[in-house]
């Protein structure tokens, strides 16, 4: 069994412990969303809506698709999103 | 913490000869009328002769008593130690245990052997698992599944380079590299003037790479980059591409292997290394100097990852940079310099001081930038073999920083703003000075370098030096 391991903090310990996530824009002006379907059933039907409603408020909406919900993205999927947006929206569903 | 019966006790391990030598003296005294406690470190099934030997493969009872020689044997009462004998000494035995005829036939006197606690490595991790480290840093789990080194990557604790996970194992080892407390705040580090420990220092110092003998090192470099004099925190956010440069003087560097010889500014020896890079990581992860944010460099240069050599005091001829610095001869000390990259002087065909300090200035004029007077300094790091060429001549360092001098005073009107068709350059109501391109403390010589090599280096400082920037500084280095 593979255990966790303990390692010593070397900050000043002014942010928290936990990995923090990335702050969420206080806009989407200007950016460019990705829309990444996991490739789970139905969940095009939810992005395709949330790319009417972005394309009404005039975003730039890309699309993006896992070959499979069962591993994780390909690194050219990781490598494309990052290289052509600012924000990426994955659909989870079930 | 285990607790013990009133009687005696032994700590003892199969693998030892002295313990298994003394099979005999366990039968004798379980056969008295005492309480006997024995410990096995490696073998619960040793001493054959007992029935109830007390497992401690997990070493904690041997740790709690501090034992570092097998066997040992103690004498427990009111829930104390009241004396102990180590190894076997007949003699002693008897008289710790009041038994006369102990040990009868066997010799007088045999050493013991290491005990399991004290074997490389095992203080440290024991003092981990049985809580006894005093370290106050917060604990970082990291999970099953995750990669130790991404982890370094992941939160932002890296230069760019791998770190070395810091556990508290290693953190404990590290700080046996010192004498100080680990809780002993050094000072406030830029740029967030966060409080910086020992315990803190060791932390990044492990992360860098570094072994515990070279701690005192990065301590005094982390000391000499907390005085006002260095400006470490103008130095970070500047976007020049100035870093500090830690040159080290005396016997540690020896004694730590350090490199002085060839390849000094460049890569392979441990310690010059990792101690540079130390500094580094404790001003980036706990100053929070971090490129991007505070850290503006237009460009940086390489030594922004590490920067260090030590000095090459092999020729008696001049003294040492740190002797020259103020500090006792025979001493060990760093001294920081706000450097940035440094600049390469081939001159292979000098052969008298005259024309080798008329070569090397040649290359020192276009510090921070030809047209440019009395705004950086510069550090010569001069190899043996243009050394040899002042040794051969009887130069003292004093005259050769003389003649430099010298060789760097100019006409002003060569440096005024426009001339040869460059606007930069100094104010043209100075055109008929004479300048000179380094301030009278601005030029300095140190020693370093292979045995092959009509070369020395050249290394620029930071556009901000003296009073309005940052000034060497030398610290002496403790333990």
């Amino acid at each position: 069994m593979i255990e966790s391991q303990i390692l010593l903090d070397p900050t000043a310990e002014v942010s928290p412990a936990k990995r923090q996530r990335v702050t969420p824009p206080d806009s989407l002006e200007g950016k460019t969303i990705a829309l990444l379907d996991i490739g789970k059933r139905r969940g095009n039907v939810f992005l395709d809506r949330l790319e009417e409603r972005m394309a009404e408020r005039g975003l730039t909406v890309k699309r993006y698709a896992k070959p499979t919900n069962t591993k994780v993205a390909p690194l050219n999927v990781v490598q494309t999103i990052a290289m052509e947006c600012d924000i990426v929206v994955e659909a989870l569903s079930d | 913490m285990p607790t013990f019966q009133d009687g005696f006790i032994i700590v003892a391990k199969r693998e030892c000869p002295t313990c298994e030598l003394l099979e005999s003296v366990y039968a004798e005294l379980a056969a008295h009328d005492v309480v006997l406690s024995v410990f096995s470190q490696d073998d619960p099934s040793f001493p054959d002769s007992l029935n109830d030997v007390i497992d401690d493969t997990g070493l904690e009872n041997s740790y709690s008593l501090d034992v570092e020689t097998v066997p040992t044997l103690i004498r427990w009462k009111g829930g104390k130690e009241v004396e102990r004998a180590i190894g076997w000494n007949k003699t002693e035995w008897r008289d710790l245990t009041g038994i006369n005829g102990l040990g009868g036939d066997l010799p007088e006197n045999q050493p013991g052997c290491g005990s399991i606690t004290v074997e490389p490595g095992m203080p440290e991790t024991l003092a981990v698992r049985f809580g006894d480290t005093n370290l106050e840093a917060r604990r970082i789990e990291v999970a099953a599944m995750e990669d130790d080194i991404e982890v370094g990557f992941e939160r932002g604790w890296s230069d760019g380079l791998p770190v070395v996970p810091p556990t508290e194992v290693r953190v404990v080892r590290m700080l046996t590299g010192t004498t100080r407390d680990p809780a002993e705040v050094l000072g406030n580090i830029p740029p967030n003037l966060a409080s910086c420990t020992v315990e803190k220092v060791a932390i990044n110092a492990v992360m860098a790479g570094c072994k515990p003998e070279y701690l005192p090192v990065v301590l005094a470099a982390v000391e000499a980059a907390l005085e006002p004099d260095f400006c470490m925190h103008g130095l970070l956010c500047t976007t020049h591409f100035a870093a500090p440069m830690v040159i080290v003087n005396g016997p540690i560097t020896k004694a730590i292997g350090m490199n002085s010889g060839g390849n000094a500014l460049g890569q392979g020896n441990r310690a010059n290394s990792t101690i540079g890079r130390a500094l580094q990581l404790v001003i980036r992860n706990v100053g929070g100097g971090v490129p991007g944010g505070i850290d503006r460099a237009t460009l940086g240069n390489p030594g922004k990852l590490t920067y260090c050599m030590a000095e090459d005091e092999s020729d008696p001829i001049w003294d040492p940079f740190s002797v020259d610095r103020g500090i006792a001869s025979g001493k060990s000390a760093v001294t920081l310099y706000a450097a940035e990259g440094m600049l390469g002087n081939m001159g292979d065909m000098s052969r008298t001081p005259e024309s080798l300090t008329r070569s090397l200035a040649m290359s020192l004029r276009v510090i921070g930038h030809p047209k440019k007077i009395q705004a950086h300094d510069a550090m010569i790091v001069l190899s043996p073999e243009h050394l040899r060429v002042y040794r051969e001549a009887g130069w003292s360092k004093a005259r050769a920083l003389e003649e430099f001098n010298k060789a760097l005073t100019f006409s002003g009107a060569d440096f005024i703003e426009g001339a040869h068709g460059v606007a930069e350059g100094i104010s043209p109501d100075r055109a008929d000075e004479q300048v000179s391109k380094f301030k009278p403390d601005g030029l300095n010589i140190v020693r370093a370098g292979g045995i092959a090599g009509m070369m020395s280096a050249i290394i620029g400082s930071w556009a901000a030096t003296g009073e309005r920037g940052s000034k060497l500084v030398t610290k002496e280095i403790g333990t």
